[in-house]
């Protein structure tokens, strides 16, 4: 169980919106996490290394976080069985739906897409039941 | 060269957003999507910002001609909502919801070092992999 933390959801919000203007402002692209880190596999060149050091950002993001004092602490709640099947399901499905939480979630509801909106709907409705159903029906 | 370190700024942004608003722990995700439990809301807060922010951001940076260090705006134009869109959405929710991570908050808990996260990210990869390989084969 885990308390409602309003003042750090709104800072870090606001860092992750400022993050994906920086990407559209600079260079033109969608910060979609689930697309870009595909496309370190599967593109080349230059196509490759600015979503590598994305990527990297991301990783070297949760460094600084930590180096400003952040909480290293995290809870993973998951059994250990449920790890590997669970980054299979959310590498194939943000593929095949072309985006996750920041692609569709944030920068595709900000301008309405349709698209984005019901993928957001859908992957919201199927997390909500499968936490309903670990946690409540399972007993986690 | 420039649109790597501008890929970089923005993915470290992204990542110390992630920390701070403490979207690394995969316990305060589940939380939030537990909405028959103890409901915390934090997951909202950070998403509304974050688009609120872009979609200021997005109005004012698309009315340039083009991006800073490109030639044109890579932005998505597909508005047809078709059943790979949904089916991947809700693939990716059940994977999200099992583990409590998506694909950002778990490349940059990478930094924390935890062995369930590391797994979690390699079956990500291999989850997309297993999608360009199966699905975007069969299509060419």
């Amino acid at each position: 169980m885990t308390n409602f933390t309003p003042l750090p959801a709104l800072i870090g919000g606001v860092l992750i919106g400022l993050a994906a203007v920086l990407l559209l402002y600079l260079n033109g692209r969608v910060a979609g996490v689930s697309g870009i880190m595909a496309g370190v596999m599967r593109m080349g060149g230059a196509e490759r290394w600015w979503r590598f050091a994305f990527v990297a950002g991301l990783v070297l993001g949760g460094g600084l976080y930590l180096a400003l004092g952040g909480n290293p602490v995290i809870t993973i709640e998951a059994a250990s069985a449920y790890i590997i099947p669970a980054g299979l399901l959310v590498g194939f499905g943000t593929r095949l739906g072309n985006g996750c939480t920041s692609g569709h979630g944030v920068c595709g509801v900000a301008r309405l897409s349709a698209r984005s909106l019901i993928a957001t709907a859908a992957f919201m409705a199927t997390a909500i039941i499968t936490v309903f159903i670990v946690r409540h029906m399972i007993g986690g | 060269m420039p649109q790597i370190f501008a890929a970089l700024a923005s993915g470290i942004l992204f990542g110390l957003g992630l920390g701070v608003s403490r979207m690394i722990d995969p316990s305060k995700v589940q939380g939030f999507l537990d909405v028959a439990g103890a409901w915390d809301a934090t997951l909202l807060v950070v998403m509304v910002s974050a688009l609120a922010v872009y979609a200021v951001g997005y109005r004012l940076v698309m009315r340039r001609p083009k991006p800073i260090l490109g030639d044109v705006f890579h932005v998505p134009t597909r508005r047809d909502v078709d059943a790979r869109l949904v089916l991947g959405a809700a693939i990716f929710g059940i994977g999200w919801g099992l583990a409590g991570f998506c694909p950002g908050p778990a490349l940059t808990a990478l930094v924390l070092g935890r062995t369930e996260v590391l797994l979690f990210v390699v079956a990500m990869l291999v989850g997309a992999a297993l999608h360009d390989v199966l699905i975007e084969r069969g299509k060419a």
